[in-house]
């Protein structure tokens, strides 16, 4: 970590002149971007915004046409995803992917930064410090009782904080979560913003949301997509009362 | 001991390896004529692949329709050092030139080709035998699973390499004995392979062989390798954002196959005395798939099983039947992939245990069993996913 002084003030991630074009079409258009260290920042936008898009050109899934993205002064546009991930960069997917035929240990140790290779995977011990650590990330997202339990007879809520959970195995500096709350009840809601709040501590947080009430509940800051470009930045009272936003999203 | 036991796969698995080594190295010897008992150690060169098919299909999600490619490469790497043995000047001295392999003098070849040279020594062949398809495996691998060819995408390749190399196979025929094979193997390093008693030993060097395949099997899928395997099976974008490069593990398991598969392979060459490009193409690449369905694709045992009884009923059927076979065949496997996905180990799971127990007991107490079981059964394998 060199996050020390003039560092701290640098944005953890920049986006700049962001362009992702699919056969003409412009998914996400000269997009600028910036999150700070420490900062939780959701992305909103109507359907086809780009939002999801823009989290598959930061995670390394999907190639940006042109443009720059900048991770703790790593060039993120032309490394591999896995070495995205090692950076430090961790990302949910919109469906809970989770893996089904394996117990909630074993999904949660399979996400722990070791043996990522061949060799050390097949070499790989369960040793004291990493069932420590499962447990830990167990217990923090509400399934310190379930260790044993195959992950395809969680609820659906169960299954997005499992996910959540793989992520913070792998302890990254950016976490991006597309839609955590999508068919949650409202107390499981509840719970993921308390989660939410208690594990963007030291460290940024990039969240695609809908659920208004959720986003109020979280966000430091909002930033609103359309048509691949930002419509609007900042709180939530002020992008709720911009008129632009109101004209193609809020209003509809 | 602890390690044993995780290799053995606990006490359930040893109960399983304990009955399988009881059947191939007491029950056959001892109850079959060298004959039959000479046929089931070719089926068994078959069960290596089938082996390697459960780690690479079952597990990795992997499925290769061209692993007689594999199976054929080691053979031939075995053959080709058999026959030079066998091609010693002496016996061969009515050819134009004595001291090659004979249908290369017909073939009016003169000279033993550069590739044969090194097959000369008894232990470059045996680096050969694994080392030449793995390093086959590792091109192909890199070159499709590098760039995420997968699923029917790669099957279809894998089955067009199996038509390449029968087709370079019998059109080289100066080279490889065509559409013959390398036949009339004789000895190895001056042993006699055609006696009874080298035969018996064969048989036995193969089932060590074997079963050693096993438990390297076991160990990958007791490993956290084997957990991502089926990670990737089932959430390959998962696996992959989480840090880890996909590629490298579906290399890794494709050698494994590949190296199994040769090992099978070569003591076919060793225990059947020739090789020929029947063993390496389409047909037999789908069949060795067969096996594996048949006995149980998440099963390392099963697909032991599947091979014995498959092979055992071609024999059977095609000497009874024969124009009936590749119908029954087809039917088979029709019937194991839409109803009995995990083949006869998951029959096994899901029946076969519950009525031991009940039989041995005399009592149902099934009740208490049938919830841990079920889930089991219920794979979801045959999705393929998107």
């Amino acid at each position: 970590m060199t996050a020390v002084g003039f560092e701290m003030n640098k944005p953890v991630l920049a986006i700049e002149g962001l362009t992702v074009s699919f056969d003409g079409f412009k998914a996400v258009d000269n997009l600028n971007l910036y999150i700070d260290r420490n900062e939780v920042r959701v992305v909103i936008g109507p359907n086809g915004a780009g939002k999801t898009t823009v989290l598959d050109l930061i995670c390394g899934k999907t190639r940006a046409t042109s443009g720059s993205i900048q991770f703790d002064g790593q060039e993120l546009t032309t490394m591999r995803e896995y070495n995205i991930v090692r950076a430090g960069v961790g990302r949910k997917f919109q469906n809970p992917s989770i893996y089904e035929n394996l117990t909630v240990f074993e999904n949660l140790e399979m996400s722990y930064p070791a043996g990522r290779k061949v060799w050390g995977a097949l070499f790989f011990k369960r040793n004291a410090q990493v069932i420590a650590r499962v447990e830990e990330v167990a217990r923090e997202i509400f399934l310190g009782d379930l260790l044993q339990q195959q992950a395809d007879l969680l609820s659906h809520g169960q299954k997005q904080w499992l996910e959540i959970g793989m992520l913070l195995m792998q302890d990254p500096e950016l976490l991006m979560l597309d839609e955590p709350v999508a068919g949650m009840s409202v107390n499981e809601r509840a719970q993921t913003a308390e989660l939410l709040k208690r594990i963007s501590q030291g460290r940024s947080v990039l969240v695609i949301e809908h659920d208004m009430e959720f986003v109020k509940s979280i966000a430091h800051k909002v930033t609103v997509l359309h048509q691949g470009k930002v419509l609007a930045e900042g709180s939530m009272e002020s992008v709720q009362s911009n008129p632009k936003v109101i004209e193609v999203y809020l209003g509809h | 001991m602890k390690a044993l036991d995780k290799l053995l796969g606990g006490q359930q698995n040893l109960i399983g390896i304990a009955l399988l080594a009881l059947l191939i190295l007491v029950v056959f010897p001892l109850t079959l004529d060298a004959f039959r008992l000479n046929m089931v150690g070719k089926y068994l060169t078959y069960a290596f692949v089938a082996v390697g098919l459960v780690l690479c299909w079952g597990y990795g999600g992997i499925l290769s329709l061209g692993q007689g490619v594999f199976f054929g490469v080691g053979g031939y790497c075995m053959a080709m050092f058999l026959k030079l043995e066998a091609s010693d000047p002496e016996s061969t001295k009515i050819q134009s030139t004595p001291g090659i392999p004979d249908f290369m003098d017909w073939n009016q070849i003169t000279e033993l080709p550069w590739l044969w040279q090194p097959f000369h020594s008894f232990s470059f062949t045996l680096v050969a035998v694994i080392a030449v398809p793995v390093l086959l495996a590792f091109i192909i691998g890199m070159a499709l699973f590098k760039r995420r060819v997968g699923d029917v995408y790669f099957s279809i390749v894998t089955q067009a390499i199996a038509l390449i190399l029968t087709v370079l196979i019998v059109g080289q025929q100066g080279l490889t004995g065509g559409v013959n094979g390398i036949t009339d193997l004789k000895t190895l390093l001056g042993w006699d392979l055609r006696t009874d008693s080298a035969k018996l030993l064969l048989y036995f060097i193969n089932a060590g062989l074997l079963f050693g395949c096993i438990f390297i099997g076991r160990f990958i899928l007791a490993s956290k390798l084997g957990r991502l395997l089926m990670a990737m099976r089932d959430k390959e974008e998962r696996v992959r954002f989480s840090g880890y490069d996909v590629a490298s593990f579906k290399i890794f398991v494709f050698c494994v196959a590949a190296a199994f598969s040769a090992i099978g392979g070569a003591m076919f060459a060793l225990q059947v005395g020739f090789m020929s490009p029947s063993f390496v193409g389409i047909v037999p690449s789908i069949e060795m798939v067969i096996f594996a369905a048949v006995g149980g694709r998440m099963s390392l045992l099963g697909a032991v099983y599947g091979a014995l009884l498959v092979n055992y009923g071609k024999t059977y059927f095609s000497e009874s039947f024969p124009e009936l076979w590749l119908y029954l065949m087809g039917g088979l496997f029709i019937a194991v992939v839409m109803y009995f996905p995990n083949g006869l180990a998951g029959l096994w799971d899901s029946h076969g245990r519950q009525a031991l127990a009940r039989l041995l007991r005399r009592q149902p107490p099934v009740q208490a069993v049938a919830p841990v079981v079920k889930p089991k059964t219920e794979s979801k394998i045959l999705e393929t996913q998107p």
